[in-house]
């Protein structure tokens, strides 16, 4: 079975040490610029999203790719760039609809999340669970019961005040 | 390398920038940050120059370890001579700054001069540029870094600004970056204003090359762990600092109505749990957010519930602020709290420092020393919560005789003011105590008698002597890595050995400063929490220096020593009331009224106070009027200091 990121933005802190310790996992340097997430802040509302690839369905960027560098790994489920056929030509920084396709001045090169082979380095540092690496097919599941919960919780203090009147 | 960062020499005055690549060994003898910057100070300034002139240098950096694979890394440190004490001005902030300043390609600004009008520098990949700030001028701390974002067109730029405050030249104004991170106590913010700098903006997307990252990694994932399996980091985590004060109010620590109580009563309304609760209120229950790489997230995000302000947004409130503008003040309502939180974190000025003064003006006006007419009509007592908003205002602002007075500082002020005015000051070197009350505890009153940059709990404070851990435990903390085999007393109300936790709290919190990671990550709040013994490797993986857990304790202590000689050469005494190393009369005078038991009744015996400082001393290699001894500097290999090394 198929995993994917699931990303709960209410919980992040916007630490960013997802992006620390993705830049340092992949390529032994500590910088954002080289991070396959990203967390976008608006600070102003003390909003932090965290920002990555969907490993999408039908995705543009292996759609839009000329030389057909871009597949999926039927494995992992991820999308994944052959940097042997890859030509440098950032049509798919261009097409993809989340910015989750990077390019990165130093060594010239397009970059995207890879599941980290299996192990998600920024799942794996995130004590806050904001980012968890889940089965496809429990990502909906999940939420409705973080869902159920409130309702739970909201009939539960709606008899209590019942109760008191 | 995280070595490769430079250090940038700014000449405001001129417009000329010139960089330096830092040379090992001086990396290897002052780390980086505080430490590297005391250095800085003492040699790129001279003996008496004007705080708020040309000549001051200021000084912006990251520590050695920002940015990197360690954890916790975002300090920002500034210093310069202090416009408030005239001695050192040292201020430590949280945030995304420095790492930012990091992958820009620099560790260390040093900037001198003053601008002809407004700029701000922007530093952009290892290019510094001088820029037009009078658009900027005039904003708040918040509306500076927006606008700074859209003048350059990138809002991922990171700046550390000086609010209306720092303009205004209050001498206690911050720099702040962010909602609310604050470098705080000292004026750096009114040495900022006093060049025209309005602002440090800095976007970077250069190599941090890590010396060993995979072994840096997953030294992180456990240094983590050890770091948020502590209790005391994970309430942190859930309340914030405000955590403390529950605790501490109830046992009788808490200063109120300025230093005539020892606890703050009916403050039900700023218990942690109560602001915990507003911040779910308005935030939702994921409301704890975090600086560069921290797992603590001990910040907490709000909007003010009621009043004039309700609505904005803000982070904190800290213990500080809960002090400064509910104990203190004797205003211990959350409405007012939150409120002038949100104030002093837009106007850019120390709140510890305007809550004091404030507090201390109104036991001016309750004794009659001053009176309605230098208050323009302000009714000035205690328990007022318009007035303590009113005053946060006019402070900041230089607004009305009383405003512009106490925003010279307390012990300018007390001059202005005269009387018997400076006897109810409660400071040391000219800076306000925080609103804990010391009298109970030796240990923490001789620690900010000590503190370099005047009254300050973070600077050598051996929080843990309250907890009564076994002595063989308070053993092992402070026999590592220098042995000890003197007294130590896990009593709090002693005063044995409580001169050698200081001096081993000093040198633990200054080694922080220079690697540049956050005190709750070190022997302050935890006993169990990482310290000398730790770092070495985590500086090895990503750094590659080499270093012993005794290396980095004689790097603390020879920064500790600069700090000392920079404040020598600008005056201090051991015994001056507004410079030397003593606190105000009432800690010796004046016994504590209320709290548990072994609280009331307590003040700070005077002759068992000179004997701990004469101990530390002792410690430290000083001689018996606190001046560090020849064999000391030179066994540091600091004993031909101005050296110029950079």
């Amino acid at each position: 079975m198929a995993k994917v990121l699931q990303i709960n933005y209410q919980k992040c802190t916007g630490c960013r040490l997802c992006e620390l310790v993705c830049s340092v996992s992949h390529d032994g340097k500590s910088n954002p610029a080289r991070s396959r997430i990203k967390i976008m802040k608006w600070e102003a509302e003390g909003l932090y999203i965290p920002m990555t690839c969907n490993h999408c369905q039908d995705a543009p960027c292996v759609n839009a790719c000329p030389v057909k560098a871009i597949y999926r790994d039927e494995e992992l489920g991820s999308i994944t760039v052959d940097y042997d056929i890859c030509i440098g030509c950032r049509t798919c920084v261009t097409v993809c609809p989340f910015g989750a396709m990077s390019y990165n001045t130093i060594d010239s090169k397009v970059f995207k999340c890879d599941f980290c082979g299996g192990d998600p380095q920024c799942v794996r540092f995130c004590d806050e669970d904001a980012i968890e690496y889940v089965d496809a097919d429990n990502v909906s599941v999940n939420k409705m019961r973080e869902a159920a919960e409130r309702l739970s919780v909201a009939s539960k203090e709606g008899a209590t005040l019942l109760a008191a009147m | 390398m995280a070595l490769k960062r430079k250090i940038a020499y700014i000449d405001l005055s001129t417009g000329d920038v010139e960089t330096q690549v830092i040379p090992i060994d001086v990396r290897k003898k002052f780390l980086g940050g505080r430490g590297l910057d005391a250095y800085l100070l003492y040699n790129h300034t001279k003996k008496g120059c004007d705080p708020i002139g040309p000549d001051n240098t200021l000084m912006v950096s990251g520590g050695i370890l920002c940015a990197t694979c360690a954890s916790a890394t975002a300090r920002t440190h500034v210093m310069a001579k202090s416009p408030l004490t005239g001695l050192l001005g040292s201020a430590n902030m949280g945030g995304f700054f420095a790492p930012e300043l990091s992958w820009a390609g620099f560790s260390h600004l040093v900037i001198k001069g003053k601008a002809k009008h407004p700029v701000y520098l922007y530093i952009h990949n290892d290019e510094i540029e001088i820029r037009d700030a009078r658009d900027v001028w005039g904003k708040s701390v918040t509306d500076s870094q927006w606008a700074i974002r859209d003048d350059l067109g990138d809002q991922e730029v990171k700046s550390m600004v000086c609010g209306p405050a720092g303009e205004n030249l209050v001498v206690f104004a911050n720099v702040m970056t962010g909602i609310k991170n604050a470098g705080g106590r000292s004026g750096m913010g009114c040495v900022m204003g006093s060049k025209n700098l309005k602002a440090v903006a800095c976007r970077g997307t250069m190599d941090i090359d890590i010396a060993y990252p995979e072994e840096a990694l997953e030294f992180n994932k456990k240094f983590i762990e050890h770091i948020t399996s502590a209790k005391v980091n994970q309430t942190q985590g859930a309340l914030g600092t405000p955590f403390i004060w529950g605790a501490t109010n109830s046992w009788g620590g808490i200063r109120t109505r300025n230093f005539q109580y020892n606890q703050c009563e009916y403050a039900d309304d700023i218990e942690p749990e109560h602001i915990d609760e507003i911040c779910e209120e308005t935030m939702g229950p994921y409301h704890m957010v975090s600086c560069f790489g921290c797992q603590v997230h001990c910040r907490a995000q709000y909007k003010i519930p009621s009043g004039p302000f309700a609505g904005k947004y803000d982070e904190g409130p800290e213990y500080t602020s809960q002090g400064a503008f509910g104990g203190e003040t004797d205003t211990p309502r959350a409405e007012t709290v939150l409120t002038a939180n949100h104030l002093v974190d837009q106007y850019g000025i120390d709140n510890l420092e305007t809550g004091s003064l404030i507090s201390w003006a109104m036991e001016l006006y309750e004794l009659g020393i001053i009176d309605k007419k230098q208050t323009d009509g302000l009714d000035l007592n205690f328990g007022n919560d318009e007035a303590v908003i009113e005053m946060i205002d006019r402070i900041s602002f230089r607004k009305g005789w009383l405003g512009d007075t106490l925003a010279n500082g307390g012990v300018q002020a007390s001059k202005i003011i005269g009387k018997n005015s400076f006897d109810y000051l409660i400071q040391v070197k000219g800076m306000s105590n925080l609103h804990s009350d010391e009298r109970a505890t030796p240990a923490l009153a001789l620690n900010i008698a000590l503190s370099s940059r005047g009254s300050d709990h973070l600077r050598s404070r051996p929080a843990i002597d309250l907890y009564h851990l076994p002595e063989d435990v308070l053993r092992k903390i402070y026999s590592n890595p220098v042995p000890y085999d003197g007294p130590l007393s896990s009593e709090h109300t002693s005063y044995v050995g409580k001169s050698w936790e200081v001096f081993w709290q000093e040198n633990c919190f200054m080694a922080v400063d220079c690697l540049g990671i956050c005190k709750y990550h070190t022997t302050f709040l935890g006993a169990t929490l990482p310290n000398f013994e730790d770092w070495p490797k985590v500086l090895y993986y990503n750094t590659g220096i080499e270093m012993s857990p005794t290396d980095i304790w004689d790097v603390a202590e020879r920064c500790n020593n600069l700090e000392r000689l920079f404040n020598l050469r600008e005056g201090l005494e051991k015994d001056d009331p507004e410079k030397g190393d003593v606190l105000n009369h009432r800690y010796h005078d004046e016994p504590c009224k209320r709290g548990a038991p072994e609280v009331v009744g307590r003040l700070i015996e005077k002759d068992k106070f000179l004997v701990m400082r004469a101990e530390t001393y002792q410690h430290k290699g000083w001689d018996e009027n606190g001046i560090p001894t020849p064999e000391t500097l030179k066994r540091l290999g600091i004993d031909k200091e101005p050296s110029h090394l950079v």
